[in-house]
């Protein structure tokens, strides 16, 4: 410990007496609340920079066409023309791709969750030969992007007549190593004396499983469900692809696509139509924010 | 221990036969369990990834339906090699510099900024994860609009480059990695987040209390603690950037994507497969990005691996 500290080590002169905060040492009032207005102000600019882009196409999505080009852009539509969600729906096909977008997100979602608990069940309870390499496996499946499998994934759909069809669509996705790893760390979690009472008052496997082991991983099944929704929803390579671009099974990202390939007239929409794909997206959002979180950040912790 | 009755000889044996039954009826369960998962991930991930290799070997003639013939690895070198894949990669590299660091950084500067108890903090952290859950079709559209060389927000602020930025060589990569960041920032954002969490307050009130700025804080403290999360973040985020397509095949598309050096790896992956016919080359292209995203996945996991070492 140096003893001959001058001055001006103790109290660094660079620092805005409303920066420290020695114990002991009361901050003034006025201060602290400035800051607190300071911090409300910063924050408040960074989420009007991120909210921009999405209050602007509300807004557009809303204007009549005469407006759309007005110089400075409208900040608010004095006059709300909400019959482009409506033409949107209807001539736009949103609401079909809307249904196909949301029977192919349900199958996804409901396969994966059923596969994911199945195999994960496996790998944390039953003992069986080739369980590691096995277990690797499913984790290998997380290296190998979709971008890299498809080309051949479309002659498998193809050959199976599938082409632009529903299961086309789901099955390629019907099994996750993330959820298998996701839900075993789950499972591994449940008290060793759980599984012998269990055993003890006769539950066997499948009625330890359904009865025990899902109910108390729903964290991680909702967090693997938020997760496998918004995957699915948000796709775009694949139902490119496997319903060849412009099909009665577009889902909604490649219905959008399409919108936007036609003319300026239609931009009011085009934009009413990505507000109506977003829409879901953001009650998932408002509903399941942690567990989605918690699903988006699985692989950070180790 | 020594059996000598025979009755509890044969009690015992009986005893590993119920116990081999058991394990062989548990091991047959097991099976039953996995298929389902073990005959997706075969039939649409292994199979078709291994199948690449094979595809490599045969090259497709341009000449409509003549077919394919087998060219054992000749076709592979003029493929990686051809303007056309390099200019892609250049094109994609110069992609994932433009969109990763930006994205990290206002990912870290929005947790960072969120990182206090505050009334109503939680509708500040809502909207700055928000973008996580807008697909590419829908930022796209988005900022499709603003870039709009008549509606859009451009005009208006004077900036009016000429063709219009979409249709613009200088400008067409730049405009769909501001709409990338923006679609990666509430990720980047959600990840700074967790990871701050994970940081002990009470570290940084201590550098407070010792007169650490928060400048200082933030480079001294802050981001050296953070820098696991900076770095897993950096990995996914990275291979999110080398697999984007959406924003150039809805907002450039065919037609333009190469005049206009937009054309990004998954991009020429699917030209070649659909408009050039040709699986082979596209395979090898394919096999490329596997390996960058496999190098970056065994970087993310050594460098794990050294964290978990340094904890012991």
């Amino acid at each position: 410990m140096p003893t001959d500290v001058s001055p001006s080590d103790v109290v660094p002169t660079d620092v805005s007496p409303s920066d420290v905060v020695p114990t002991g040492v009361v901050v003034p009032r006025h201060s602290r609340r400035l800051r607190r207005v300071g911090s409300y102000l910063a924050l408040t600019i960074g989420a009007v920079v991120v909210l921009a882009p999405i209050y602007f196409t509300i807004v557009n999505s809303l204007l009549p066409p005469s407006e759309l080009a007005h110089q400075p852009p409208p900040l608010f539509p004095t006059n709300p023309q909400w019959h482009d969600y409506s033409l949107a729906w209807t001539s736009g096909h949103l609401g079909r791709y809307m249904a196909t977008s949301a029977i192919m997100t349900i199958s996804i979602v409901v396969a994966q969750l059923v596969t994911s608990v199945f195999a994960a069940y496996a790998f944390a309870f039953l003992r069986f030969p080739f369980k590691r390499t096995l277990f690797l496996l499913c984790l290998a499946t997380l290296m190998i992007p979709f971008e890299v499998t498809f080309i051949t994934n479309l002659d498998t759909v193809s050959s199976l007549g599938w082409f632009n069809t529903y299961e086309g669509l789901a099955v390629p996705f019907m099994a996750t190593g993330f959820g298998i790893f996701l839900l075993r760390q789950a499972f591994l979690q449940i008290p060793k004396d759980l599984q012998e009472a269990a055993r003890l008052d006769g539950y066997g496997h499948w009625r330890f499983m359904l009865r025990v082991a899902v109910p108390l991983a729903r964290p991680s099944l909702a967090a693997l469900g938020v997760f496998s929704f918004l995957a699915a929803w948000n796709q775009y390579l694949w139902p490119l692809v496997a319903t060849g671009g412009t099909s009665p099974l577009d889902t909604v990202q490649i219905g959008l696509k399409q919108l936007v390939g036609t003319s300026a007239q239609n931009i009011p929409i085009a934009l009413a139509g990505a507000v109506i794909a977003f829409v879901p997206l953001v009650i998932l959002l408002l509903i399941f924010q942690k567990q989605l979180v918690r699903s988006l950040t699985a692989g950070a912790v180790k | 221990m020594t059996v000598t009755s025979l009755g509890v000889q044969s009690g015992a044996a009986r005893g590993r036969t119920a116990r081999r039954s058991r394990l062989l009826r548990e091991a047959g369960l097991a099976y039953l369990l996995l298929i389902p998962a073990l005959a997706a991930f075969g039939a649409f991930t292994f199979y078709p990834f291994f199948r690449n290799f094979k595809l490599m070997l045969y090259e497709t003639p341009p000449v409509p339906g003549l077919p394919a013939h087998y060219v054992g690895l000749h076709q592979i070198v003029p493929t990686l090699t051809s303007t056309q894949f390099t200019q892609s990669l250049l094109t994609t590299l110069v992609f994932v510099v433009l969109v990763v660091p930006l994205s990290l950084i206002l990912g870290l500067v929005l947790a960072v900024g969120a990182h206090r108890k505050l009334k109503g903090i939680g509708v500040y952290r809502m909207i700055f994860s928000s973008t996580v859950v807008s697909s590419v079709a829908v930022a796209s559209v988005v900022f499709g609009t603003l870039l709009n060389p008549v509606v859009g927000l451009l005009p208006w602020l004077g900036i009016n480059p000429s063709p219009p930025a979409l249709e613009n060589s200088t400008w067409a990569l730049p405009a769909v990695a501001v709409i990338t960041i923006w679609q990666f920032l509430g990720l980047s954002f959600i990840i700074m987040s967790a990871g701050l969490q994970s940081v002990p307050d009470e570290l940084l009130e201590a550098a407070q209390i010792d007169g650490a700025g928060a400048w200082t804080r933030f480079w001294r403290m802050t981001v050296p603690l953070l820098s696991p999360t900076i770095f897993f973040a950096l990995v996914v985020s990275t291979i999110y950037a080398f697999q984007s397509f959406g924003a150039v095949d809805i907002l450039i598309g065919y037609q333009n994507a190469a005049n206009l050096h937009a054309n990004v790896l998954i991009y020429e992956i699917v030209t070649t497969l659909q408009m050039e016919n040709n699986p082979g080359a596209a395979a090898i292209m394919a096999t490329v990005l596997f390996l960058i995203t496999l190098g970056l996945t065994l970087l993310q996991m050594r460098f794990l691996e050294r964290r978990v070492h340094y904890a012991n």
